[in-house]
């Protein structure tokens, strides 16, 4: 049976979750046992179950409010099935471009086998780059306004030649059909030089950039080629990136192996070092000696935890930081069709190889059997994306039932095939993570939302995101 | 309420029906594109 509510104990909080509808309600101890019992219409078993524990007129005002968020559709609000609107054929809006299948750093965990993703170290050339982005324009499907083009690696900054060939034919583009085409960058900051940084700058590009937090961890994980530390060459670059742009559309996102699983540390020294839009993420590696694996579990929990009220100890004091994963909008999030549709990857979202050729996604770049076609003679595979489509959270097992459904919207599909060779079977692990981080996330968007409430503000009239800056 | 506080309003149910223009961004949830994950994302209408 579809789980209807999630409850959870979060640093002596009581959260409740009605996922069918996205309400959270903060709720005392009673309320919390109650809801071991209570499915809506069981009034007498639940005062005579529960009448040794809490005084029968305290059950009796629970139970009336509990109705009370019955009739208001915020508890055991009904199954959400597939909208109409989903049903509709996958259009391309998003493409990962590969511009440097090639890098000047050699990460421990990398996914790509240091950039050439098991290939010919290359990169994409100029008319590639353009013919990707007409590709999506003549795919797009009718009356679409906004797109996105992500320059990635390997290194991206490897090859500005082509990097900078792709945004004019981008800019020419928006001028002539009136379209939005979001430009974004990840970056390992080793040759973000003043050249590079105005040219970013100038051309409106949103930059997410690499760096893993403490400095031991960084030179330990993100070697150079030679397999020298690079701490303290990209955190300089960074800092003079990031004061340019004053703030403002950015992301420092590390990553996290079983070697420091103590990685609030490594996010309250980026924070330390200057930088406030964050983000930390669990590496995924199979038959890696920086694996995380189950039995990690119980101590990245409790690192979560820590994390959490670090984040909420900086931010009441005046002095917060933006982190990913904590981001979150209780109110005005994505519609049912955006929760249930996944990432896009293989019907919506296309990573083009630096030879033009077409994957489901930057991850699947390389990987046999998930070549879709390319950008000169279109998808050629038509079964694998609408394989990829109908991979929603209605159609994979554990995610179902799973009461995080409508928040991670079926993981990732690299992953999943990473671990089990189908894009339909949960990385368990990843599930685990995410579950975790999301309970901190509606912890922290609920303790912020009651201290709004506190000063005055009603429900629905602020935004519990912070927002993507 | 003496026992619940309601911290948001949610529109999950509405948006089945006023939903779905598809102008919001890829959610692409690997690792090195800081997992962005539907949850974290806000509507772009």
């Amino acid at each position: 049976m579809k789980a209807k509510i999630h409850k959870f104990e979060q640093n002596g909080e009581y959260i409740l979750l009605d996922i069918n509808s996205g309400a959270v309600h903060v709720i005392d101890k009673m309320i919390f046992d109650i809801m071991d019992i209570f499915d809506g219409g069981n009034d007498a078993e639940v005062m005579e179950k529960l009448s040794a524990s809490y005084p029968k007129a305290d059950l009796e005002e629970a139970l009336s409010e509990l109705h009370e968020l019955m009739e208001a559709g915020e508890l055991f609000a009904p199954d959400i099935d597939v909208p109409p609107t989903f049903k509709e054929k996958g259009l391309v809006k998003s493409l990962c471009l590969m511009v440097a299948q090639d890098c000047n750093l050699r990460c421990k965990y990398c996914f790509g086998d240091g950039g050439s993703y098991g290939q010919e170290r290359a990169v994409m050339s100029p008319e590639v780059g353009c013919r990707a982005i007409d590709y999506m324009l003549e795919n797009c499907g009718p009356f679409r306004k906004h797109f996105e083009v992500d320059f990635f690696g390997g290194e991206p900054l490897m090859n500005m030649k082509t990097v900078k060939a792709v945004a004019e034919h981008v800019h020419e583009l928006e001028k002539a059909k009136g379209v939005q085409i979001k430009l974004t960058m990840t970056t390992n900051g080793m040759l973000l030089n003043d050249e590079n940084i105005k040219w970013l700058n100038d051309n409106n590009v949103s930059v997410v950039i690499s760096t893993d937090g403490r400095r031991e961890v960084h030179d330990r994980m993100r070697p150079d080629a030679g397999g020298h530390g690079t701490y303290d060459k990209v955190m300089k670059n960074f800092k003079k990136f990031v004061d340019s742009r004053k703030g403002e559309h950015y992301y420092m996102r590390g990553t996290y192996t079983n070697e420091n699983l103590d990685f609030t540390e490594d996010v309250l020294a980026m924070h330390d070092a200057g930088f406030d839009v964050l983000s930390m993420e669990p590496v995924v590696l199979k038959d890696s000696p920086l694996a995380l694996r189950e039995e990690h579990l119980p101590r990245i929990y409790e690192e979560y935890d820590r994390l959490t009220e670090a984040y909420l100890k900086r931010h009441r004091e005046g002095k917060g930081f933006f982190f990913f994963h904590f981001n979150m909008d209780l109110s005005n999030g994505p519609c049912v069709a955006k929760r249930l549709s996944g990432c896009g990857a293989g019907h919506e979202y296309f990573a083009v190889a630096e030879n033009g050729d077409l994957y489901p996604c930057h991850q699947f770049v390389g990987r046999e059997g998930y070549k879709l076609g390319s950008i000169y003679d279109g998808i050629t595979n038509k079964e694998l994306p609408r394989y990829f489509r109908e991979s929603h959270v209605l159609n994979k097992e554990k995610c179902r039932e799973c009461w995080a459904r409508f928040f991670c919207s079926g993981g990732c599909h690299a992953n999943d095939d990473l671990f089990h060779g189908d894009i339909r079977k949960s990385y368990e692990l990843g599930c685990e993570l995410q579950k975790k981080r999301l309970e901190c996330a509606i912890y922290v968007q609920a303790m912020l939302a009651l201290e709004k409430m506190e000063q005055g503000e009603k429900v629905g009239e602020f935004t519990t995101a912070e927002g993507i800056r | 309420m003496k026992h619940i506080k309601t911290v948001n309003k949610p529109g999950l149910q509405k948006s089945l029906k006023t939903g779905g223009c598809g102008e919001c961004q890829a959610s692409c949830q690997s690792a090195c594109k800081t997992s962005c994950t539907v949850g974290n994302q806000v509507c772009e209408k």
